[in-house]
């Protein structure tokens, strides 16, 4: 069940330059939360910023029981970047500071088939949803994680992937980090040996989009995970559509991206009009 | 506080054009969707009213995106009316209301006066609807785009052919900031069978994206709402009060019950809340709970003694 925790953030900490991973204590929020589901953020009694922010869930877990005899408290994680002004306010926050996180919500990603290879893609930040993906289907399929990134700086937590037991292969556009290039090219290749394999994907929309065109080509299931400018999160104010498929003038086709999404199968979708760049000219890996 | 009434249970219910509402909070039009939306996060029974989305003769798309934008204490919009049409709604969207013991008041808006006076029409026989508000703020297509309500004889109309169609339902008439006078088009309503008016609706707005040059929303204006309004709905709701004897819900940038009492001070009989329900989507119950603790510290037995009490 989706609620507003009216809660406290029991630890953030800078993980490398200008990302950020933060801890909120938030009791039941596991138990509810799917994979690709996200919340909103609010800095309790703060004003500015007005509305709140939406982050994935990262993952939930629980704080052992400390010596001095506190029960294990359970704790949900985000990811995230400083791009303005309420992911800057948010940097500064501290361990105590009250918050409050409306969620789990939205609609996650499906499991797929237990059959087949699960190749997990992710462009910076957009690794966030994929956690708790490779850690559920990690336990009946074999699960690959292609990361990208600009420089090495981008690349995040992968040891905790590998940690779950998930093969991982990096790039980076410089190089500074694994193979130099596009996440990609990683996946057209990935795709040659594996051709079984279904897909899921998040990250800067250019590399989305180039992930599509190379899963449609070759009609392998992809699901991808969006991003939106959001006021509220919970398919009230229609802020947040995308096109669908099938959309036209006359007949127009509106996805809430917080309600019919943040994942949605690639055939739901009305590619065109998010941008459709070629494989080989994918600026957003750059992200 | 040691008063003696401060254990006694304040009289918070109010009456608007024959509604009777638990208390004066509801929620703004474009806010709540069709009243299902924030059911995980707030009990509509706790609330005076339910005001549905605006709704539209046929389904309307609404506009491109990006349709919002986060500016100093309020966001600008163009959502565009997006909504499913006034058929769809009666046939998909009245069970729910239908189950809940909430008045549900439906918001509605046209481009042409026969659009208006069609839904008028529609809305006329379906019991569940307890009241209308009427959106006068978009563009007459048949006039070169004037809007409705900023011309008192073009909101007359409208307002004169929806009382006809409407029959017995009680009609209220929302009304658009972006005017010189407000009292002139207050008037014109009245005049033309409004039972009640509701003030005020966004002010257009537009902000700048300074890199790209572009503006920030794609429909290049919008309607700015939030606590950046507030003092300007204020001052409105103050001044329609005074120019008309039907009564006045107040909207603007309301995120408290502190923000909510000056609009009843000024002597509106009850207030809606928009952008706060995106912040918090239990504002409404903390704000009825914040009118009910200020009249037990005033000694306030009824709201009725605060409603237009401004000295
Ligand atoms: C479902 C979903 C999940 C997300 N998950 C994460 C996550 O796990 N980690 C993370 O770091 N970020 C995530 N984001 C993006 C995050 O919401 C934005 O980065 C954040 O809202 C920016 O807030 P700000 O006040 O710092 O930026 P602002 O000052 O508001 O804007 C700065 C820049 O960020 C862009 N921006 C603002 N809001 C959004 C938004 N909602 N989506 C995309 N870009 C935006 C603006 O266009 C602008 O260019 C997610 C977004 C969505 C919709
Ligand atoms: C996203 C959004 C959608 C809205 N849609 C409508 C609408 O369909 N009909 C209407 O009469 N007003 C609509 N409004 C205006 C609100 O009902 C209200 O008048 C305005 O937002 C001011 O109140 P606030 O500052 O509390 O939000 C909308 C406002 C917002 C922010
Ligand atoms: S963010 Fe409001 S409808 Fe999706």
């Amino acid at each position: 069940m989706m609620k507003n925790y009216k809660t406290r953030i029991l630890s953030n900490q800078e993980i490398a330059p200008d990302y950020y991973r933060m801890k909120i204590l938030a009791p039941g929020f596991g138990q509810h939360a799917r994979p690709g589901q996200f919340v909103m953020f609010r800095v309790q009694r703060s004003m500015p910023p007005l509305l709140r922010r939406p982050f994935g869930v990262f993952r939930t877990g629980f704080l052992p029981a400390d010596c001095d005899g506190m029960p294990e408290k359970e704790y949900l994680e985000i990811l995230y970047k400083v791009v303005g002004h309420g992911t800057a306010i948010m940097r500064e926050l501290h361990s105590g500071d009250a918050v409050e996180v409306l969620g789990p919500l939205g609609r996650g990603f499906e499991p797929g088939d237990p059959q087949r290879e699960k190749i997990l893609v992710g462009g910076g930040i957009g690794l966030v949803p994929l956690f708790m993906l490779a850690e559920d289907r990690v336990k009946e399929s074999p699960v690959r994680l292609l990361m990208g990134g600009r420089t090495r700086d981008d690349i995040l937590v992968v040891t905790e992937f590998e940690r779950l037991g998930v093969e991982t292969y990096v790039s980076t556009d410089d190089g500074s980090l694994g193979e130099e290039g596009f996440v990609t090219q990683m996946l057209e290749r990935k795709l040659r040996k594996y051709p079984d394999a279904e897909v899921y994907c998040c990250g800067p929309l250019p590399m989305i989009s180039a992930v599509n065109t190379i899963c449609a080509a070759q009609n392998v299931p992809l699901q991808v995970s969006l991003e939106a400018l959001m006021a509220c999160g919970v398919g009230a104010c229609l802020g947040c559509v995308v096109k669908g498929a099938g959309h036209t003038e006359e007949h127009p086709r509106y996805l809430c991206t917080c309600k019919a999404g943040p994942v949605f199968h690639a055939a739901e979708l009305d590619w065109h009009a998010l941008g459709t760049p070629a494989a080989d000219s994918c600026e957003g890996c750059k992200s | 506080m040691s008063n003696g009434t401060m254990h006694k249970q304040p009289n918070l219910a109010v009456e608007i054009a024959g509604i009777k509402l638990r208390n004066p909070v509801m929620p703004a039009s474009g806010t709540f969707g069709y009243g299902e939306e924030y059911t995980p996060y707030l009990d509509v029974e706790t609330i005076g009213a339910i005001v549905t989305k605006g709704l539209s003769l046929k389904p309307k798309a609404g506009n491109p995106t990006p349709r919002i934008a986060e500016t100093v204490s309020g966001m600008i919009n163009a959502i565009g009316l997006q909504n499913i049409g006034i058929d769809a709604f009666i046939t998909d969207k009245t069970e729910f209301l239908r189950r809940v013991n909430t008045p549900v008041i439906v918001n509605f808006f046209g481009n042409t006066r026969e659009e208006y006076g069609e839904v008028a029409r529609r809305l006329a026989d379906v019991p569940d609807v307890a009241g209308v508000e009427l959106n006068i703020s978009c563009p007459n297509v048949k006039q070169g785009g004037i809007v409705f309500g900023t011309d008192p004889a073009a909101a007359a109309g409208v307002v004169s052919l929806v009382r006809k169609n409407l029959g017995s339902k009680p009609l209220i008439v929302k009304l658009t900031p972006n005017v010189t006078d407000i009292t002139v088009i207050a008037r014109a309503a009245e005049e033309a069978g409004a039972d009640a008016i509701s003030c005020i609706n966004t002010l257009t707005g537009m902000a700048i994206d300074v890199k790209t040059r572009k503006p920030r929303i794609a429909n290049r204006i919008g309607g700015l709402s939030g606590p950046a309004i507030r003092p300007v709905a204020v001052r409105m709701v103050h001044q329609v009060v005074q120019a008309v004897k039907i009564p006045v819900i107040g909207i603007g940038g309301i995120m408290t019950a502190m923000d909510a009492l000056e609009f009843l001070i000024v002597g509106a009989t009850a207030v809606q809340v928009g952008t706060a329900n995106f912040i918090d989507p239990g504002v409404m119950a903390d704000i009825v709970a914040g009118i009910e603790r200020f009249c037990r510290e005033e000694g306030i037995a009824d709201i009725h003694e605060l409603i237009g009490s401004l000295r």
